[in-house]
């Protein structure tokens, strides 16, 4: 089948990141991860060589969900849970737009649970920024499907008797194309992963480890901390083998169908027992395995962990339409009206 | 057998119904008789009576489907209170369907199909055929099964296959009844079962030996004739109203040059829009069959903001389940149809059956002040307009509009008068220009107070709309208290406005007097047969009949007043009759009302008609 080609139009000039800061005042609390999100966001949009008017950033309900106003781009901050619908309605109504969604964990994967797996289904072509704060921020410290088991809140006072979501897993298991993990102490990691969402033909999902200073301060301390990287951080990068630890002397092995953390240089392990990531990878059986790994016993994946070729929704719908321009005699209303059982009375 | 020479009797309009299992092509024959009778320049109108499981048990009452016809001389504009023929497959259908036949209407049974079981299953305590319960009527007991598997003997045609098209057997006596020539159904099979031919040739054989029994059936004194109605000369077609509310959608989608795109998820009885719209990809017209109600409408929302017609149908359920995006589409101000075809509430309901009781969800279910246009079709082929416009409105306006449907309008069918997309109304939607510098998203028009329509995509016109209160003009995200009383006001200014852009209420019949008749929506037919025959009988009585609900006419103030009293009739425990109320405070407006899945009877309408105006 020949593809119809999506592209964004290009931009002739070099943008800055000035052509995206917006004149609003950016109201979120000093200290919170998304200022950082932000800074990356504006930081890759220039880079990719869009014409400016291209991007369209959708959002839902949320501390996260007040990015569009923060961005100068088109945008349109919608209700609770609903962005990737609103989003697709948006990339199928045009799909020469680069879209963009900002979403957190409570909007993606409570309210809006639905909608994010039939949208990962469909393979729709955007990229999603979920804003992973395992809380409610807007509404004030609430427990959220990310929330880990046991955790006090303002609604778990005894500790939440809820088992949260790998995102990763749940990505994978609604047949997604593109998962990403990022902290978001690390503009580095933040700018390659969105810009290797952007560059993916369908859903990108880039899960954001992101603080919330107030309610769920150093959620993620325990992982991304300066302290605590070192061991329980292992970024990956396609092609490469997975290592991780101080001084990369650490790394994980397939040892039949599980992963194991093994040392190189202990008991004869070298460089080429380690797992190599293959993040093209069609099947999703290790990228899943890479996902649901972390502390205690292993460390937590970070980077572009599966980049899956499939067609995407938005191509498929330009595809049958072109089909049937071509096939179908009826080319405009008054043929339709022409068509079928008619009569005339005289 | 001997074929006589029979007298022709003439009938103004007739009234046809073909009843028997779900499985049992009732349907199908019904369709195949429309097309005769349109062929022959009747006017028509048609209802398809199906219950909402697939294939209910055979032979129960459950499982009856049914499809009825009215055909005339003279415009119809109802399908039929009454039956002057009922087709019955089984007893079920007969035991069903006899409550709905005239005194000395002509029943055609298959006589094979009653024996001890189906009769049992009915629930008769004997046949109905044998114990002279149906003297009342016409009936004509015919071995349907058996001499349709005789006259396909020849063709070699298993048993089994062969019993199944007993419908067309039965399709058959009536063409002879009516005068009907084969051939146009001849055509039909052909291009139908075009790859299949044998197919085609088991109908036609079946067809014609249905057609050629009828004429040796002494009980046949004579057959029935309906004339031309004298309609407008041009180019027609039999539409049901989910059709024609989609092609009027794909009409609006050309005329504005924004292209359609479709947000809709299954539900009886909108989901025919949805299939319509999916077929014609030729026309450009993306449909997305979302994951839900919600996804469906925030999909479309999404899509008017990139530039395109946007549009979501669904039925009263899934209204409820859109409420809270819909108020995303007010406060953004963006155009957005929402098509509901009512179907029976509250909550499940009556999924196929028919009623109006939408109307305050419409017109006031959402958070928040949240004015939107609303537009009810009244007819099977008005819906083709009433959507056209509602798009029309809609984007012109750049504020949500609903149309209201219902169930009756949506499955049954009527004439259609082929237009030409040149002779439909324009639609200027307010597109913002590429680089304007003074560009502001809620800058406004000074007469209709939309704001302009900036599609991504545009030079120099970047701009955020979204779910939180904004500034007038600027769009910056504020809580001010006076600039958000500003904002409501407007929101409904606007809607009110589109007044200006509507036909004036007209008046049937004397513009003031005694009493005056209001009805909205789908009842029309019932109400405007029930007036012409009190007018036929002399008595003074005027109708008024809505389309446009919110905003009202300009000059609905003035008629109501015009009128000593009014009577409002609805399928619903009286919403519009309040809506008008409030609006209207007057102390004569009463209200007949029916709440049972069932359409207005114009014996019902003229009866409580006579009473008012008897009442001093």
């Amino acid at each position: 089948m020949d593809f119809i080609n999506n592209t964004v139009e290009r931009t002739t000039v070099q943008l800055q990141k000035s052509d995206f800061e917006s004149d609003q005042m950016v109201k979120w609390c000093a200290g919170c991860g998304a200022h950082a999100i932000l800074a990356a966001v504006e930081r890759v949009f220039p880079r990719l060589g869009y014409k400016k008017e291209n991007f369209c950033l959708v959002s839902g309900i949320g501390c996260s969900s007040r990015f569009p106003y923060y961005v100068n781009t088109y945008g349109i901050h919608g209700i609770h849970g609903r962005a990737m619908p609103i989003a697709t309605g948006v990339k199928v109504a045009n799909p020469h737009l680069s879209v963009w969604v900002a979403t957190g964990d409570g909007d993606s994967l409570a309210i809006g649970g639905n909608h994010f797996i039939h949208t990962i289904r469909r393979n729709v072509d955007i990229n999603v920024l979920l804003f992973n704060n395992e809380i409610y921020g807007l509404t004030k410290g609430q427990y959220s499907p990310t929330t880990p088991m046991n955790k006090v809140t303002k609604s778990s006072p005894h500790g939440t008797i809820e088992h949260p979501f790998n995102i990763g897993e749940l990505v994978m298991g609604a047949q997604g194309t593109f998962f990403a993990r990022i902290p978001d102490n690390d503009l580095t990691q933040m700018t390659e992963a969105m810009f290797e969402a952007a560059k993916h033909d369908g859903t990108s999902i880039i899960e954001m480890l992101q603080n919330c200073i107030i309610f769920a301060d150093k959620a993620h301390f325990g992982i991304i901390s300066k302290e605590n990287r070192d061991e329980n951080m292992c970024i990956i990068k396609d092609g490469q083998p997975i290592l991780f630890g101080a001084d990369k002397q650490k790394g994980l092995r397939l040892n039949g169908t599980n992963l194991e953390v093994v040392e190189l240089g202990k008991d004869g392990i070298t460089i080429d027992d380690i797992l190599v990531h293959d993040r093209y990878d069609p099947n999703p059986g290790i990228h899943i395995m890479l996902a649901k790994l972390g502390p205690p016993h292993f460390p937590r994946v970070f980077g572009v962990i599966r980049s899956a070729m499939f067609p995407t929704y938005d191509d498929l719908v330009e595809e049958k339409i072109r089909l049937g321009i071509e096939e179908s005699p009826i080319k405009k209303m008054d043929h339709l009206f022409k068509s079928g059982e008619t009569w005339e009375i005289k | 057998m001997t074929k006589m020479n029979r007298p022709v009797e003439e009938r103004e309009s007739v009234v046809v119904k073909f009843v028997g299992d779900s499985g049992d092509g009732m349907q199908f024959s019904g369709n195949l008789f429309s097309e005769s009778a349109a062929f022959a320049g009747n006017d028509l109108a048609t209802f398809p009576d199906f219950p909402s499981e697939i294939r209910a048990p055979q032979n129960t009452i459950a499982g009856v489907s049914g499809f009825q016809v009215h055909v005339g001389s003279a415009k119809i504009y109802t399908t039929g209170d009454l039956c002057d023929v009922i087709v019955a497959m089984n007893p079920a259908s007969l035991k069903a369907n006899l409550k709905w036949a005239k005194v000395g209407a002509t029943l055609i049974v298959d006589s094979d199909a009653f024996d001890d079981k189906t009769i049992d299953k009915a629930g008769y305590t004997s046949n109905p055929l044998e114990d002279k319960s149906l003297t009342k009527y016409n009936l004509l007991k015919a071995p349907i099964t058996l001499l349709t598997i005789e006259s396909l003997a020849d063709l070699g045609v298993d048993r089994k296959i062969a019993s199944r098209s007993k419908n067309m057997f039965a399709l058959g006596m009536l063409f002879f009844i009516f005068n009907r020539p084969l051939k146009p159904s001849f055509k039909f099979f052909d291009a139908k079962f075009k790859k299949d031919p044998n197919l085609a040739r088991i109908n036609k054989v079946v067809l014609e030996a249905g057609y050629n029994y009828a004429d040796t059936v002494e009980a046949i004194e004579s057959v029935i004739h309906v004339s031309a109605a004298k309609l407008e000369p041009g180019f027609y077609r039999n539409i049901t109203g989910n059709v024609a509310t989609a092609w009027g959608l794909l009409a609006a989608a050309e005329k504005s040059k924004r292209g359609l795109f479709l947000g809709s998820y299954p539900i009886t009885p909108a989901t025919e829009i949805l299939m319509e719209l999916t077929k014609h990809k030729s026309l450009g017209a993306k449909v997305f069959q979302a994951e839900d109600e919600i996804a469906g409408i925030c999909s479309a929302i999404g899509a008017s903001y990139a530039g395109k017609m946007a549009c979501t149908t669904t039925s009263g359920p899934g209204l409820s389940l859109k409420s809270e995006a819909i108020g995303l589409a007010v406060i953004t101000e963006l155009p957005l149809v929402i098509v509901n075809v009512q179907r029976g509430g509250p909550s499940t309901g009556l999924p196929t059956k028919s009623e109006q009781s939408d109307l305050y969800q419409a017109l006031f279910g959402r958070n928040g002040e949240c004015p939107v246009i609303v537009i009810a079709a009244s007819t099977s082929d008005n819906c083709f307009h009433y959507a056209y416009m509602a798009a029309k409105l809609s984007m012109e306006h750049m504020t949500p509009c609903i149309l209201l449907t219902d169930g009756y309008l949506g499955f049954g069918s009527s004439l259609f008068k082929n237009p030409r997309l040149a002779n439909l109304p324009p639609i200027n939607p307010p597109v913002a220009k590429a680089r304007d510098k003074n560009y502001k998203p809620y800058k406004r028009d000074p007469e209709t107070l939309a704001r302009e329509w900036a599609i991504p995509g545009t030079d120099g016109l970047r701009h955020r709309i979204g779910g939180l209160e904004k500034e007038n003009i600027t769009g910056v995200v504020t809580t001010d208290p006076l600039n958000h009383q500003l904002m409501v006001n407007l929101r409904a200014e606007k809607v009110a406005r589109v007044a200006n852009y509507i036909p004036e209420q007209e008046v049937e019949g004397p513009t003031k007097g005694e009493l005056l008749i209001v009805s909205w929506g789908g009842t029309y037919g019932a109400i405007h047969s029930a007036i012409q025959e009190m007018t036929r009988a002399g008595k003074k009585i005027s109708h008024t009949h809505f389309n446009y609900i919110n905003p009202l006419p300009k000059n609905t103030g003035k008629i109501l007043k015009s009128f000593k009293k009014v009577l409002v009739c609805e399928l619903n425990s009286g919403q519009f009759v309040n809506y008008l109320r409030m609006q209207f405070p007057m102390p004569n407006i009463h209200q007949f009302n029916k709440v049972q899945g069932l359409p207005f009877m114009i014996n019902e309408l003229t009866e409580k008609f006579n009473q008012l105006l008897e009442e001093k």
